[in-house]
């Protein structure tokens, strides 16, 4: 298989010592496998996410993007910009779109980036992980770097909001996207059927500053897995990983529950799946230990 | 038709018939027990082969009657088309061999089916003479146009496009109708963006050159009489001169009138020159003649607009229309873009309740107001103030505040009403009322009747039954144009409220139709929905007792009475429902193809086993247009019915003779069911009327049931509808079951 | 910015709604909602919200400006997109809820102390500083300290949060010192200098 590569958009939470630096080096090990190389964008800024609307405005906000843009397509020319983060992806996309539509903005981000010499072209596709994974290598492929397939493990998938919508994967439907599920089961693990709490928000950045409201939903999300008895949830996506994962002590004190629910990256389930190690797989970066999954990484 | 009658029966052993069934058998029952003097088979008679055998007896045999035992009256009918001859079905396929299970402990039971559905069958056959036609039918292209408007003129060029001279008579001085005032019109083109022109103007002048149309104006109908193909209408001018003219069919296209806002003082109407109705915002802005519209009171351009929707409409209450027009809604959202195009920076406010903008069109245009910044605003307007500038009052219906505000000009959308003459059975209703309330209305009705717009000198009433709120009577769904007076068609909005796009698609369908009314009258041929069938009623004056059950229940009012009061069947009107025939008493009313005998025989040839076989039987008599085909379906999907089932379709409900029902119960006959079409307001009785006076008449058949002393279970009607494939078996099998229950009829012999 | 917050009220007297097309994000969608109501049934905080998406664009049009802006409803978008997905008109209702709330806060006329507004503007300037986010010092700002205000009450009880992120290495404290930076840092600062000049000159043209 020819190399496939891509100009890579890591975004914040994915630096070292970050709250989704486990995604990070999961997904590294990952490419590995797939024979993916990821170019980083060089000196990238931050996206300001889908939070950053109260302090921004729409063109400071929009010509965060483009300068990302602007970068991957002076350095990483021709490549597709790839982000793993979903609050990336759907920032940097949507800047991109309203490019496309808003001739006036377009003008007034170049003129911003000029000064700093730099120039939006606004020719590249931005793209999501999961999309490189679906359409550019394929089910087929990743079932054939099986080599520990997940036997046993009842996994319900997690897709959340901003993987999801408004753009989602082409050919899912948004109220109930099947990709994850469809993945889950290449990997030899058996997905949750109906879980209902598939594409239920998690608060994402509100579960900072409405932490209540949000952990009423976060619990939703963690109970039907239970209900469905699964052994631990996957996204793709890290606002929903950690707020699904690390509030459950907090959720446990408020409503006296005892949740105990590993949340993974499905770049994770990938890595043990195709032989890796648990530290490969960062299963060590877990707040909640994902003791099955664990356990057959030593296998 | 020659004298000499010979009988000659055909039995198809195709479609697995000859697998399921013993056709050498059913041979044997033609020819012995059905009197048929030839009997063939054949392995798939609709084959051409199949079909030349047939022709050529006919032809080299002198064949003049036959029976075919092959699948059901309503299959093959092209296979099996001899005009010449009279001809029956025996329904062996969809009536027995796909309803009944292919096992051993059937067969016998399936075959006794079979063997009946042969002798019912040759039973039928031997009643029957092929119908030739009145020989009164004539065929006369002219058609008549009631009505000047978009309606009557899309008519009359259609039906001139068609090659078919028209005449309008139009009652005003000038065509155009309602729409003739109007500015611009609701767009009926993408983008559906803008208001466009009415077309109105280039309408009148293609009416005006086109050499087939003449036009009648300042003219109405003194006096209508005839049928199809022969209408004589006298019209009348102003000036006291009439003409008579004969044509082959009409078309009502008499157009609407609008709600008056004065009977609801909180609209303020009366109060103040500047709340207008819709259709008198169109005559400032014509006055406007391009420049701003001015407000009528004191002729400022208006600055604020204020359009209050759903006025006295859709509504429970007394003196406000109790249905929606539908149209005011996209009215108000083209006529709110005239201020935006007119009066510069003009608010506009629309205060709906339900936006209704029908269709990708309608939404469009709703996109498109919204794009002019028109301001929707869901709300109920509770009161209108008068003044300098008025003042507007509503219920915010989103956030549940009380709201107002001020404008310059309030435009009411009012409701359409339907332009139509007296009902002719507005007598009757008063009769037939069943409470005082009831009798009240009736009366008031008949009171303050309109005058009359076609003055028919018929039996039943000088106008076009109506169905409701005086729109005319039409089914609307299936056949819309097709009103109760056959070769009259209604378009328009008289018929239902519409747009002026609808209206010209209506007066195409009505124009159609209409051309193909004349077309069959010429030929005698009968309309919709047996259209076609040359036979028609004729009676036995000899037998007849003169008492008008036939001219009063006859729905379409086609029989008119002589001096003597006794019935003229005036043919070319009649549908050939045979509710007539199923209403005389004496039964002196027949068709060549279908007659109390027709039926009766079928009944009679039935055979029924002696008490002690525990073999039931049950006569359905399903309407052919509904309950018959339904039945078809639910074999095809291969739906059981029971094996003690004999079904003979009937033309209608309202055809069934008592006769049959008290001859079969005679016989011995364990039960009866009666499948017709839904009656009611909301009818699917394809002859309207046929079902409810059937039904009507079945309520009676207790007191037969009782001199025999039989339980009323035995005999059980239902409204099917077409689509009941599952329903209709189960109705049939549910006599079984209570039949069983009951035990069998002690009337055998 | 109230100076700003008067210019506009003086400019656009008559229609809200126009103002809102003209200053707010996507804000010339507004007119195009058809009270169909789905949002209002499709956001996940729904009973947080005291005026849900439908009725915020009713309010627009019926010119409820004070009660709009100073609502703090917009504040309860979580971004779910679930709106967007949903609407049978395409309205990019998320984006006007974030021009809503950018619009209030540019105004003043936000609720004093509305937790989600502080973090986001915490957000902001966090980023502003060296083009990335430094998760240390936003997370201390949230986790660790006691100040962030009426709105977060648990702040204190999110120590165990930072703690247990901390062990896994999701966070670090060598963040505390310079940590993640673009390094192009002044030509970065000057694109968004530049930015924020070209909007509010935009904005500032239409409040006079
Ligand atoms: S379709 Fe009718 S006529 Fe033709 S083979 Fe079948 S049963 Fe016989
Ligand atoms: S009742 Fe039916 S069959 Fe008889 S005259 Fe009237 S339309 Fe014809
Ligand atoms: S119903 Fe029969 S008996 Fe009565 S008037 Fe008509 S034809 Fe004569
Ligand atoms: S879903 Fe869209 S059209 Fe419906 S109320 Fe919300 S914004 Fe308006
Ligand atoms: S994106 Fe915001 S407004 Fe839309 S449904 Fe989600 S929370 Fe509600």
């Amino acid at each position: 298989m020819a190399k496939k590569e891509y100009s890579f958009y890591p975004g914040c939470s994915s630096q070292q010592g970050a709250s989704s630096s486990n995604m990070q080096k999961s997904v590294e090990t990952m490419c590995e496998e797939l024979d993916v190389t990821l170019n980083q964008i060089p000196d990238w800024n931050c996206c300001a996410a889908s939070i950053g609307y109260g302090g921004g405005g729409e063109l400071p906000r929009l010509t965060l993007s483009a300068r990302n843009i602007a970068l991957s397509e002076q350095h990483n020319t021709g490549q597709d910009i790839v982000a793993t983060c979903a609050a990336c992806w759907l920032a940097t996309r949507e800047a991109a779109e309203r490019f496309h539509e808003d001739d006036g903005l377009m003008a007034e981000t170049n003129q911003a980036l000029a000064e700093a010499g730099l120039k939006l072209k606004n020719e590249t596709p931005i793209r999501h992980m999961v999309e490189v994974l679906i359409e550019d290598i394929g089910y087929d492929t990743i079932g054939g770097k099986v080599q520990r397939p997940l036997e046993g493990l009842k996994i319900a998938g997690y897709v959340g909001c901003q993987t999801n919508r408004p753009f989602g994967i082409a050919g899912e439907s948004f109220e109930n996207p099947m990709y994850l599920d469809k993945l889950v089961e290449t990997l030899g693990a058996d997905p949750v059927k109906n879980y209902d709490k598939k594409v239920q928000c998690c608060g994402g950045a509100l579960a900072f500053s409405e932490p209540e409201k949000s952990q009423d939903m976060i619990k939703t999300i963690i109970e039907s897995a239970y209900d469905s008895s699964a052994d631990m949830i996957v996204t793709p996506c890290p606002v929903c990983q950690m707020n699904v994962e690390i509030y459950q002590d907090q959720i446990n004190q408020r409503h006296n529950t005892k949740f105990k629910m590993p949340v993974v990256y499905y770049s994770q389930l990938m890595d043990v799946a195709f032989g890796r190690s648990a530290k490969d797989s960062a299963l060590d970066q877990q707040v909640i230990k994902a003791g099955k999954l664990e356990a057959l990484a030593k296998k | 038709m020659a004298d000499e009658k010979k009988f000659a029966g055909y039995i198809c052993t195709g479609c697995g018939i000859g697998e399921r069934l013993d056709a050498g058998q059913l041979e044997t029952i033609a020819t012995r027990d059905g009197k048929m003097q030839s009997c063939r088979q054949h392995e798939m008679l609709c084959s051409k082969e199949g079909v030349q055998t047939i022709r050529d007896d006919i032809a080299n045999e002198g064949v003049t009657h036959i029976m075919i035992a092959a699948c059901s009256r309503r299959a093959k009918v092209e296979a099996f088309n001899f005009t010449e001859v009279a001809m029956s079905r025996a329904n062996l396929r969809e009536g027995v061999i796909w309803v009944r299970p292919d096992t051993d402990e059937n067969r016998e039971t399936t075959q006794e089916m079979a063997d009946d559905y042969i002798r019912m069958a040759c039973a039928e056959v031997k009643f029957m003479t092929q119908p030739t036609g009145s020989g009164e039918q004539e065929l006369n292209k002219q058609i008549l146009v009631v009505g000047g408007g978009i309606t009557g003129m899309t008519a009359a060029l259609e039906t001139a496009a068609a090659g078919y001279p028209v005449h309008i008579v139009e009652k005003s001085g000038v065509l155009g109708g309602h729409a003739g005032g109007y500015y611009k019109s609701i767009p009926t083109r993408s983008p559906y963006a803008e208001p466009q022109d009415t077309g109105i103007s280039q309408m009148i002048a293609d009416v005006e050159a086109n050499d087939s149309i003449t036009v009648h104006l300042n003219s109405t109908l003194a006096r209508t009489e005839g049928a199809p193909g022969r209408f004589n209408a006298e019209i009348a001018t102003e000036s006291g001169s009439s003409e008579t003219l004969s044509f082959g069919a009409i078309i009502q296209a008499t157009g609407f009138k609008l709600y008056d806002p004065s009977a609801l003082p909180q609209y303020a109407y009366d109060k103040s020159a500047d709340v207008v109705t819709n259709e008198e915002l169109e005559g400032l802005v014509m006055q406007a003649d391009g420049g701003p519209i001015k407000r009528p009171s004191d002729g400022k351009a208006v600055e604020s607009v204020a359009f209050v929707q759903n006025v006295g409409q859709n509504s429970t209450e007394e003196n406000e229309l109790p249905y929606h027009s539908g149209i005011g809604d996209m009215i108000a959202i083209k006529q709110a873009m005239y201020f935006k195009e007119l009066n510069g920076n003009c608010d506009t406010t629309i205060l709906f309740d339900n936006l209704r903008t029908p269709g990708a069109a309608g939404e469009d245009f709703y996109r498109a107001g919204q794009q002019k910044m028109i301001t929707f605003s869901k709300g109920a307007v509770t009161e209108v103030v008068p003044g300098s500038t008025l003042e507007v009052k509503f219920k915010d219906l989103i956030l549940n505040d009380d709201a107002t505000m001020q404008c310059d000009l309030v435009v009411l959308d009012v409701g359409m009403m339907p332009n139509t003459g007296p009902d002719p059975y507005a007598q009757l209703a008063v009769e037939e009322a069943e409470d005082e309330a009831e009798k009240e209305k009736a009366r008031a009705l008949l009171e303050n009747a309109p005058p009359s717009i076609l003055n028919l000198e018929y039996r039943q009433g000088t106008d076009l039954p109506h169905l409701k709120y005086g729109f005319t009577d039409s089914h609307f769904i299936c056949f819309p144009y097709e009103t109760r007076r056959t070769g009259i068609y209604a378009a328009g909005p008289t018929r239902r409220p519409m747009d002026m796009r609808q209206a010209a698609d209506d007066a195409a369908g009505a124009a159609m139709k209409a051309i193909q009314a004349a077309e069959n009258a010429g030929k005698g041929r009968a309309a919709h929905p047996r259209s076609g069938d040359l036979s028609f009623p004729s009676f036995r004056k000899e037998g007849c007792t003169q008492c008008k059950r036939c001219t009063v229940e006859c729905p379409f009012g086609a029989i008119n009475e002589d001096e003597k009061r006794y019935p003229i069947f005036n043919e070319a009107r009649c549908r050939r429902c045979g509710t007539c025939m199923g209403a005389c008493p004496v039964r002196v009313i027949s068709f060549e193809n279908y007659s109390v005998d027709t039926v009766g025989q079928q009944i009679k040839n039935v055979e029924v086993p002696e008490e002690w076989d525990e073999k039931p039987r049950i006569l359905v008599l399903a309407c052919e247009n509904d309950a018959y085909p339904a039945l078809d379906q639910s074999a095809m999907n291969g739906v059981e019915i029971t094996q003690w089932a004999r079904v003979v379709p009937v033309r209608c409900l309202g055809s069934i003779s008592l006769s049959w029902i008290t001859d079969s119960l005679n016989n011995g006959y364990d039960g009866i069911v009666l499948m017709g079409c839904q009656k009611g307001e909301d009818y699917q009785c394809h002859f309207v009327k046929g079902s409810e006076m059937g039904l009507e008449r079945m309520s009676k058949v207790g007191d037969t049931l009782q001199t025999l002393n039989l339980e009323p279970e035995r005999v059980a009607s239902y409204e099917v509808a077409i689509t009941d494939i599952q329903r209709a078996p189960k109705l049939i099998n549910d006599m079984a079951e209570t039949v069983q229950n009951i035990g069998m009829s002690p009337f055998k012999f | 910015m109230t100076e700003l917050n008067t210019a506009m009220i003086e400019q656009y007297r008559n229609s809200f709604l126009q103002e809102v097309e003209a200053n707010v994000e996507e804000g010339e969608w507004v007119k195009m909602c058809m009270q169909c109501g789905v949002c209002a049934g499709s956001c996940p905080l729904g009973n947080a919200w005291e005026h849900p998406p439908q009725e915020i664009f009713m309010m627009i049009r019926a010119g409820k400006r004070e009660a709009v802006l100073s609502s703090d409803s917009m504040w309860m978008c979580t971004s779910c997109y679930n709106c967007i997905s949903r609407c049978p008109r395409g309205l990019p209702i998320t984006h006007i809820m974030h021009g809503l709330a950018h619009y209030a806060q540019r105004l003043g006329l936000v609720p004093k102390n509305q937790p989600t507004q502080r973090f986001a503007q915490m957000f902001w300037q966090n980023l502003n500083k060296k083009g990335r986010v430094n998760e240390l010092k936003l997370g201390l700002s949230l986790y660790f300290m006691n100040g962030f205000g009426e709105g977060v009450k648990t702040s204190l009880k999110m120590k165990d949060i930072g703690l247990g992120m901390l062990k896994t290495k999701r966070m670090a404290v060598t963040e505390a010192f310079g940590g993640h930076g673009v390094k192009d840092l002044s030509g970065f600062q000057k694109i968004m200098k530049k930015a924020h000049e070209l909007e509010d000159a935009r904005i500032q043209k239409s409040g006079n």
